[in-house]
């Protein structure tokens, strides 16, 4: 689960992680008066969106597809930027490497008060599962791409692991801050900084904390100028707080319309929808569509737990999307009955006037009598014993490979 | 001969009272895993009726080790009491028995859970961990045989061939590509597609090479992590029998957690091309499609010169 930057700033002013002073705001007026109260003459005006590379990205009208601004982290210098800046982000559509072409619309923005860098880093905290321990990652270049430093200058990047139960500790907060060059005040502030962001970690159960960047002000404070923080959902059960954090609107809906009957739901560009029980399989099942030429819609995994109604609601979100031409399910019977997914695809295919090729691969428990389901319903599907077999009929059954 | 679990292993379900915990322990038994009894804190006393037998419901732990001589638990409980479960039994065998082996089936347990969990782990060395959110590991046998976890039995068969696999259904695609071209299993251990979790690929291959029924190898990887990297370097120096290998989320994009926790392409790495790539590098046998396992299977077995054609 992700938050917002405005959000992961209150959890860390309140954790003793320094940040700027800042407020949330959803309207250019409210933007104004943030400006007014915040009393810095120099201030960043920031998109709120659950994607990084705000900076660099573009604002597009979503109506016209026209270009409104470059970038969707801006700094103002007067109260008049500050009116520009956010009418030209507030509503429109912010695409950034990490959205995708068809990026986010921002609906929400962050004011904050600007502060004079000496140095800028980069800081991380999160689960190695390499070493099945947690890591805090730091480096002297901040403020650019990391994932480019860890290619060009792997040295550059230094790595503490250390325990929940014994946190991360005085002396490997101290050795990050060395390894960052840090010494006197800037060094004491950062291992004090470090120490509270690893407790924060754990007592959130957080999947990852990135602060790019993290700076050294000029007068030797620590401050994290950006906050990105997603906690772990297995562990939400615990952490009832944080359902007051979460964006509806950042998440694809149709992916939360399938979680709610216990689907797993990942949308796609391409056109043959898959329904598959085991994530490892509904993966397999995707490369094998490619294979033969054709392009998966998307991932589902309809769960050891399936049952009818979950099976019609997976039927009905892969029909609504409007790309899809054709339909392949595979089925590995095991608590699952195929004769059970028979069943409930003829009772989803009739609630749901299907038009579109199926096919059906079943296997395991069962598909043998799945199978005679099928074939004896006045259904129009196409049944087979493999994977392989499956993935060939259905990209024959669209009109063979684009290639 | 098989590895970790045999015919004879004796197990222990904890979470059996739950209905995730009796529906499973009717099925192990009907296949013929020796269940010797459960384990749920305040139902201690109750009693379990499974197929051709009732066993007792304990506890703790340790009671159940102590009176049954149980030596493996597998572990039905809901996700938020899973971790302490594992510590619960890890402890037990230690203290009684020096070793044992716990699977833990449950799916969703908190990644930090985990963490602790594996640290702890380091005090009781002896005892191995299966999963989590795995389907168990199962050795066919002459009559049925030991199966611990919720894979469908009735689709193994004894043979020569072990499994590894980080995913569920995928396993069951392998056991039938085995059994498709007539050759069936010594053990097939489910591992699990945590990011955090117990046993990983070089562990299973290293009992798999002690192993002297087992005469290849079937590993099933997907994206995410360096595990499958890591394995197929090792078996490079170190295994000596013939490996098929297949890597799910070829198409999976970037960024995206695939239904697994561990099923996820971060900052570039982790994807199926750079295993696949890793497998080529090692000699493993590739197959680019599960329904080809079987095909990659016999090339390997007739190219080791332990099947004609």
């Amino acid at each position: 689960m992700n938050i917002h930057e405005y959000q992961a700033k209150a959890i860390f002013r309140e954790s003793g992680v320094p940040v700027q002073e800042g407020l949330h705001c959803t309207s250019v007026q409210q933007a104004l008066s943030a400006y007014d109260s915040l009393g810095s003459k120099v201030v960043a005006v920031k998109s709120q969106i659950h994607a990084g590379g705000r900076g660099k990205g573009k604002l597009l009208s979503p109506k016209s597809g026209n270009l409104v601004m470059e970038g969707g982290v801006k700094v103002a210098f007067s109260r008049d930027e500050v009116e520009e800046y956010s009418s030209k982000i507030l509503g429109n559509n912010l695409v950034t490497k990490q959205t995708g072409p068809s990026g986010k619309i921002v609906n929400n923005l962050y004011i904050e008060s600007g502060c004079e860098i000496a140095h800028e880093y980069y800081l991380a905290l999160l689960v190695d599962r390499e070493s099945d321990s947690l890591l805090i990652m730091g480096s002297t270049e901040g403020g650019v791409d990391i994932e480019e430093v860890a290619e060009t200058n792997p040295k550059a990047i230094h790595k503490q692991r250390f325990y929940p139960s014994e946190g991360l500790g005085i002396d490997k907060a101290s050795s990050m801050a060395i390894s960052l060059g840090l010494s006197g005040k800037s060094h004491d502030l950062f291992v004090e900084m470090a120490l509270n962001l690893s407790s924060l970690f754990i007592e959130r159960d957080c999947s990852m904390i990135e602060i790019n960047p993290l700076v050294r002000s000029s007068d030797d404070r620590i401050i994290a100028l950006d906050a990105k923080v997603s906690f772990d959902e297995s562990a939400t059960f615990r952490h009832p707080w944080r359902d007051e954090l979460r964006d509806i609107s950042e998440e694809s809906e149709v992916e939360v319309r399938a979680n709610e009957f216990g689907l797993s739901y990942v949308d796609l560009d391409g056109n043959i929808g898959c329904l598959v029980n085991g994530a490892g399989l509904a993966m397999a099942t995707m490369d094998v569509i490619k294979m033969y030429g054709g392009e998966p819609a998307n991932f589902l995994d309809i769960g050891g737990g399936a049952n009818s109604e979950s099976i019609t609601a997976a039927f009905e979100i892969i029909i609504e999307d409007p790309n899809i031409e054709g339909i392949l399910v595979n089925i590995f019977g095991g608590i699952i009955r195929c004769d059970m997914v028979a069943r409930s695809i003829i009772e989803a295919s009739n609630q749901t006037g299907l038009k579109v090729p199926l096919v059906v691969r079943f296997s395991g428990t069962n598909h043998k009598e799945g199978r005679k389901v099928l074939e004896e319903s006045e259904l129009n599907v196409v049944t087979v014993g493999t994977l392989g077999d499956a993935g060939e009929a259905i990209v024959s059954a669209l009109g063979g490979s684009e290639e | 001969m098989s590895i970790w679990i045999n015919e004879g292993t004796k197990v222990v379900v904890q979470g059996i009272t739950g209905s995730q915990g009796t529906f499973h322990a009717i099925r192990m038994a009907e296949y013929g895993t020796d269940i010797v009894g459960g384990v749920t804190p305040g139902k201690g006393g109750q009693e379990i009726e499974l197929p051709g037998r009732v066993v007792p419901v304990f506890n703790e732990m340790s009671e159940a080790i102590t009176t049954t001589g149980a030596v493996a638990s597998v572990i039905y409980v809901p996700a938020r009491f899973a971790a302490p479960a594992i510590t619960e039994a890890a402890d037990a065998f230690h203290e009684l028995n020096g070793e044992g082996l716990v699977i833990c089936i449950t799916e969703g347990i908190p990644t930090l859970d985990m963490v602790r969990v594996i640290s702890h782990l380091e005090k009781t060395p002896g005892v191995r961990l299966i999963g989590p959110n795995c389907p168990g590991i199962i050795t066919p046998g002459d009559n049925g045989g030991c199966k611990i976890g919720i894979m469908p039995g009735h689709i193994h068969a004894k043979g020569r061939i072990g499994i590894i696999s980080k995913s569920g259904t995928l396993t069951y695609e392998a056991v039938a590509q085995t059994m498709s071209v007539g050759e069936g299993q010594t053990t097939c251990v489910g591992i699990g597609g945590d990011p955090v979790n117990g046993t990983g690929f070089i562990e299973c291959l290293e009992a798999f090479e002690k192993d002297s029924e087992t005469q290849a190898v079937v590993m099933i990887g997907e994206i995410g992590g360096n595990a499958e990297q890591d394995a197929a370097e090792w078996a490079k120096d170190n295994f000596s029998k013939p490996i098929v290998g297949f890597v799910a989320g070829a198409t999976a994009p970037p960024g995206k957690r695939m239904g697994h926790a561990g099923a996820i392409i971060s900052g570039g790495k982790g994807t199926a091309e750079e295993k696949f790539a890793a497998f080529e590098d090692a000699g493993i046998y590739i197959a680019r499609d599960p329904s080809k396992i079987g095909e990659a299977l016999v090339t390997a077995l007739v190219d080791a010169g332990l099947r004609d054609s």
